[in-house]
């Protein structure tokens, strides 16, 4: 399979879960490093332009909390995720629950927490981060992908070149 | 945005399935007979008609004129509705994924200086 970089791959494997896959040139204890270490954390996690990160603590360990919070830099709005550390694999895995707080950006409600396992996987000095969000049921995924997307979609004809990559790799 | 949503859904459903994607880049070759869709994957031509079934109620395909050949026609809207809303949420990690990247690179640079600096010391000193 070709190692693709600064692509993340976004795929549907059900219809409560989404999963993010990215490739990183470096050796899987630094990208474990930088997803586990608070400082760290707060230099990359950012979300949209604007934002800034100025709540991130991470109790990495079976049981332990973390809650992580966004500020806007315009208007002083938050929001934020928290959640419980449920499995702890150095370098390797990480699982832990999340819910997100909509903070002062919007109305609405907390949703239940969805289930996040992270894995890092390293070959020949690059490693693969693949995130699997479970939201628990459809309806939980489709408001959380639709959280902060645009109206209006553009005609795009990118995951036919895909499925088109695909088809002939395989 | 509930009848994207729906629409939405049904694309995801359509697109699950292995031999359904297959079907679709086979069509963005160009349209074909169900016997033409039937002859790479070794399925009967019933399991075919199948899965030409759930894409047709996606919208992803269409049944041509021709009367006697029924050609299959791939549809490009839902597909692009389908690409452009995962593009976005792409987009967003992609973002974030970028700053790891410089930080990463960072890292792995001020790593290297600090092997050299310990290189250099125990050349000194041995």
């Amino acid at each position: 399979m070709p190692v693709t970089f600064e692509k993340a791959q976004v795929s549907l494997p059900s219809d409560r879960e989404v999963r993010v896959t990215r490739s990183f040139r470096a050796p899987r204890a630094l990208v474990y490093k930088t997803y586990t270490d608070p400082s760290l954390v707060q230099r990359w996690l950012l979300g949209p332009p604007g934002w800034s990160m100025p709540v991130c603590e991470m109790d990495v360990r079976v049981g332990g909390r973390y809650r992580w919070r966004w500020r806007s830099d315009k208007d002083g709005k938050e929001f934020g995720f928290s959640g419980t550390f449920r499995e702890v694999v150095p370098q390797s895995k990480l699982v832990h629950s999340e819910a997100y707080d909509p903070g002062t950006v919007s109305d609405d409600f907390p949703t239940n927490d969805a289930l996040v396992t992270v894995t890092f996987i390293e070959d020949a000095g690059v490693t693969t981060m693949t995130t699997l969000i479970d939201f628990g049921s459809k309806e939980a995924r489709e408001a959380a992908m639709s959280t902060g997307m645009t109206d209006g979609m553009e005609q795009s004809y990118q995951l036919l070149d895909r499925l088109l990559d695909e088809t002939r790799s395989a | 945005m509930n009848n994207t949503a729906d629409r939405l859904d049904s694309t995801f459903l359509a697109l699950a399935d292995p031999t359904r994607r297959a079907i679709l880049a086979r069509l963005a070759l160009g349209e074909a007979s169900v016997t033409e869709l039937a002859e790479p994957f070794e399925m009967s031509q019933p399991a075919i008609s199948k899965h030409l079934k759930v894409l047709e109620r996606a919208g992803l395909i269409t049944v041509g004129q021709d009367a006697q050949r029924r050609p299959r026609r791939l549809e490009g809207r839902p597909l692009a509705e389908a690409s452009a809303w995962l593009e976005q949420y792409r987009e967003a990690w992609e973002e974030n994924f970028k700053r790891l990247d410089s930080l990463l690179q960072e890292m792995q640079r001020s790593s290297r200086a600090s092997r050299r600096v310990v290189r250099r010391k125990k050349k000194r000193s041995g």
